[in-house]
């Protein structure tokens, strides 16, 4: 059990956090021929929208209501009803969704009411699609803002059971915003070797895993159809990845009655043992070939990994859900997790293997890494990195100085298999060549490699 | 919110900008700050434009008054470099929560400057206003001034809530606050008639160091930059320059123009960009100072360099010339780099088939006009889907542009530099010059085209009849 501790800071130094209005707008963008709507000043949606193109390196579709000084007291109604037939003219999405910002929350906006008064004026928006959601920045985080639109999608989109026919194969998965589109192209692949018809709710492999597009498009390049999501109720099962995808699961449970399984992290071998175990006895199919297969190669993999792991003292800040997934996996490697470092509260950051979890940012993380084997967190942790001497394995968004960081895979044996790879050679590579003296220093100097707690 | 009011209806009235002079009076009240259109706008707020301006002076702890989503996504993004401090790269939040929207958030903010100056020790904490506390009426500049008095030290509030305009109009509010609490507070230890300013210049990717040893060659000092590797106490002491030259024509005109107002500071228009604009600037930098008292021979030492720096970069650009004449160019910046990066390109041989006027003066498009003859179309507001058919069909070999329009090219499988804030390689002075052609010949001979742009596999229906004849 963890202990919870908040940082007690005025400042905060070097932030870990975004925004809950973005989280959300990457939401939106799985979903085909969308176009995010940020309802603040234009900053809002430019610094997310120069956030996305460095992570991802492809252009973002993201608008702007832009919030002028006198809008912003006298309300936006305005705003938004000439964002939304802008965008139509311009861009004519299949869907726009709209997040607030701490700006028009403050205002109080109301987007509901608003949102009523412009279908009825404009029926040009009638083959468009609205989604509003709640996001102002001053509370919550990013993974807050995305659970919070995929909540929205399917109260406002998803049709209601009687008007669906049941289709026994169909799955739909919602992914929490740590799951990337490379790893949403190998959960297919998963799924579908169970005969099973994924259905990814939203669908960042469509819009964000870098491909060229046949022609021009100023809105997103795909992602889940608006059918596929009206459609949602025919599924037989439900399966949430990621503790922030619980509150949709039920949603879309009460909504059409599908249960659904929630999996709490798919990185490790005993997590991927219990998703198989489930997909064969929901699919009835046994585990295939390839599986078992690739199950060995990652048992193979721990027990060649295991020696560079084991021990390591790790210091890793993300999102509580990306930060369950990384930190339970490296102790189940051997690794000690020496500082575990997050953004918002969740129910799953009591079980992380840590002594205690800050809410905090990364000069909390640097404080407490001095003396760590790895610093595992975002790119904005390579000036904590370089201070320290400590190798930086970078995981989350943003990652804006490597390449492919939408298609770091982290889920499955095989995602697993090569993280072990990844992770160990940086281990390896960063191993220290012994000097006559390494014993004598180490002797005086050197507190014991682990600390002995009682689990 | 009233002094701020103020202080942008001066900005907007600039006079020593040259887009603004040009217009109506009317519409100059609506200055760099035409309403934004909803949902079909872009670019950055005015918050965003003070923190590029002053966020390079280096030694300064930028803190950050708002919610998160003003600065935890930008924080350590451009590419300012700095010769020695690094805590401007180190971001400073109030991460305003609930409670701070409910009870205000003076106090937040004056114990978060409390911590910076214990953490940190700095020569100043510049605090940045943003929307959310303008609107709940946190007073920042009184909060600065209780912990100035506290902390014996300048806190220096930048009213820039990003509501009230543009990037643009945020540079200027940046600037404005240099003059009322920064510049001519202090006094440099010693001045020398070669002191110079260069107002606009930010040091991407460190620019100015391409520059800057000419000017130490010439024995020219730079007393400030404003704001590339600065040091807080040079732009607090560099009312004492002899001489400015302003850089980025549109951002901190307002400085340059009140620091002659106020400190009879004479300055120039001029671009590091291309080799006879640096030449140029070189010239007019020295004609300045002698102007103001500096020796005469400064002339003539200054002609020297640019003679051999002019040849030197021709001599590097040549080999170049007969591998890039021809190629069409499509060029997409703001404002003055546009016609001195075409002056640049012409002198490779490339032809410039497009360039983008939307950020330039009157005199700038007169200017460009003048360049390209009618060869080259000049565009206000060309759309991302028009750029891409351009590209797609083949009317261009490459494209330059910022950040943004990257994916337009790239998607049309068409070579593209970046040329905006963001890049990674710097293009100033006559070795700057010699770099940017460089790339543009990297990137258009890189053997990738060739098999990007190759049809697949099953798109080649003369190879799938042939496979299947021979399987039959």
């Amino acid at each position: 059990m963890a202990k919870i501790v908040f940082s007690q800071k005025h400042c905060m130094v070097n932030p870990l956090k975004m925004s809950q209005p973005i989280g959300a707008a990457l939401a939106f963008m799985g979903i085909e021929n969308a176009m995010p709507l940020l309802h603040g000043s234009q900053g809002c949606t430019s610094f997310g929208l120069v956030l996305f193109v460095r992570h991802f390196r492809e252009a973002i579709p993201m608008q702007t209501t832009a919030l002028s000084q006198v809008a912003s007291v006298m309300g936006g109604f305005d705003n938004v009803e000439q964002a939304l037939v802008n965008i139509a003219a311009r861009t004519n999405p299949a869907f726009i969704g709209i997040c607030t910002t701490g700006i028009s929350e403050i205002k109080g906006d109301d987007l509901d009411g608003f949102l009523k008064t412009i279908r009825a004026n404009h029926p040009e928006l009638d083959s468009i699609a609205l989604v509003d959601v709640s996001t102002p920045d001053f509370e919550g985080s990013f993974q807050d803002g995305w659970a919070a639109a995929v909540t929205r999608i399917i109260e406002e989109l998803v049709n209601l059971p009687l008007a669906t026919a049941k289709l026994t194969r169909r799955i739909n998965i919602l992914p929490g915003s740590h799951i990337t589109p490379g790893d949403i192209d190998e959960l297919r692949d998963i799924f579908e070797a169970f005969c099973l018809e994924p259905v990814f709710l939203p669908d960042l492999s469509g819009s964000l895993d870098g491909h060229i597009p046949a022609e021009f498009t100023p809105t997103t390049l795909g992602g889940i159809s608006i059918e596929q999501i009206r459609k949602t109720g025919s599924a037989c099962w439900t399966v949430a990845i990621g503790e922030q995808m619980r509150g949709a699961a039920i949603t879309l449970e009460h909504r059409t009655g599908i249960p659904y399984r929630l999996f709490e992290r798919l990185t490790g071998l005993a997590a991927n043992d219990e998703l198989m175990g489930f997909l064969s006895e929901i699919s009835g199919v046994p585990v295939p070939r390839k599986y078992r297969r690739q199950r060995s190669q990652l048992v193979d993999a721990m027990l060649d990994g295991h020696f560079h792991f084991g021990g390591k003292r790790v210091a890793i800040a993300a999102e509580p859900d990306l930060l369950a997934a990384f930190s339970h996996w490296l102790h189940e490697m051997g690794c000690e997790i020496q500082a575990a470092v997050t953004t918002t509260q969740s129910p799953s950051l009591e079980n992380i293997p840590a002594g205690e979890v800050v809410l905090g940012d990364l000069e909390d993380l640097e404080m407490r890494a001095a003396g760590t084997d790895l610093i595992v967190t975002h790119s904005h942790g390579r000036q904590a990195a370089e201070r320290l001497g400590i190798p930086l394995f970078r995981i989350g968004l943003p990652v804006f100085d490597r390449l492919g960081a939408g298609q770091q895979v982290s889920v499955g044996y095989r995602g697993t298999r090569d993280l072990i790879f990844e992770v160990g050679n940086l281990f390896l590579s960063n191993a220290r060549e012994p000097t006559p003296n390494t014993w004598i220093m180490s002797a005086e100097c050197t507190p014991p490699r682990v600390s002995l707690k009682v689990q | 919110m009233g002094t701020l009011g103020s202080k942008i209806q001066q900005v907007l009235n600039e006079p020593g900008c040259a887009t603004n002079r040009a217009k109506p009076n009317l519409d100059r009240k609506k200055g760099s700050n035409k309403l934004l259109a909803p949902g079909a706008a872009a670019g950055g707020c005015a918050f965003d434009g003070a923190k590029i301006a002053l966020q390079p002076i280096t030694d300064v702890a930028h803190l950050i008054h708002g919610p998160i989503g003003c600065e935890g996504h930008s924080w350590d993004a451009r590419g300012s470099k700095s010769s020695g401090p690094l805590l401007y790269r180190t971001s400073f939040t109030t991460n305003m929560n609930e409670q701070d929207i409910v009870f205000g958030g003076e106090k937040h903010l004056y114990k978060a400057i409390k911590e910076i100056v214990e953490k940190h020790n700095p020569p100043a904490v510049f605090v940045y206003q943003t929307c959310v506390p303008a609107m709940i009426g946190d007073d920042i500049e009184a909060v600065c001034k209780a912990a100035q008095k506290n902390f014996g030290k300048p806190i220096v509030p930048i009213n820039v809530p990003g509501f009230v305009g543009s990037k643009n109009l945020g540079n200027k509010l940046a600037g404005e606050a240099l003059l009322d609490y920064v510049i001519g507070t202090e006094e440099p230890e010693i001045t020398t008639p070669y002191d110079i300013n260069i107002i606009g210049e930010y040091n991407l990717s460190g620019e100015l160091w391409q520059v800057k040893p000419l000017l130490d060659e010439l024995g020219i000092r730079i007393l400030s930059t404003i704001s590339g590797d600065a040091k807080y106490h040079e732009v607090a002491q560099s009312h004492r320059a002899r001489a400015a030259m302003m850089v980025c024509s549109k951002a901190m005109i307002n400085v340059a123009r009140k620091m002659e107002e106020r400190y009879g500071i004479p300055f120039f228009e001029g671009s590091f960009y291309g080799v006879a604009d640096m030449s140029d600037s070189l010239r007019r930098i020295s004609q300045l100072l002698v102007d103001r008292g500096a020796d005469a021979e400064l002339l003539a030492r200054a002609e020297k360099v640019i003679q051999r720096e002019e040849a030197r970069a021709w001599e590097r650009i040549a080999p170049f010339k007969a591998r890039l004449a021809g190629k069409r160019v499509l060029l997409f910046t703001g404002g003055v780099k546009s016609w001195s990066v075409v002056a640049a390109l012409q002198e490779a041989g490339l032809i410039v088939t497009g360039t983008s006027v939307k950020k330039s003066t009157p005199d700038d498009k007169a200017r460009i006009k003048e360049l390209v003859k009618d060869d080259a179309h000049m565009f206000d507001d060309l759309k991302p889907r028009e750029m891409y058919a351009m590209l797609k069909e083949a009317r261009a070999d490459i494209m330059l542009s910022g950040g943004r329009t990257q994916f337009v090219a790239l998607k049309a499988k068409m070579p593209w530099l970046d040329i905006n804030q963001e890049r990674h390689h710097a293009y100033a002075g006559y070795m700057g010059m010699v770099a940017l052609i460089e790339e543009i010949d990297k990137a258009l001979s890189n053997p990738i085209w060739e098999q990007v742009r190759r049809p697949a596999p099953w798109e080649k229906p003369a190879v799938q009849d042939a496979l299947h004849l021979h399987i039959a």
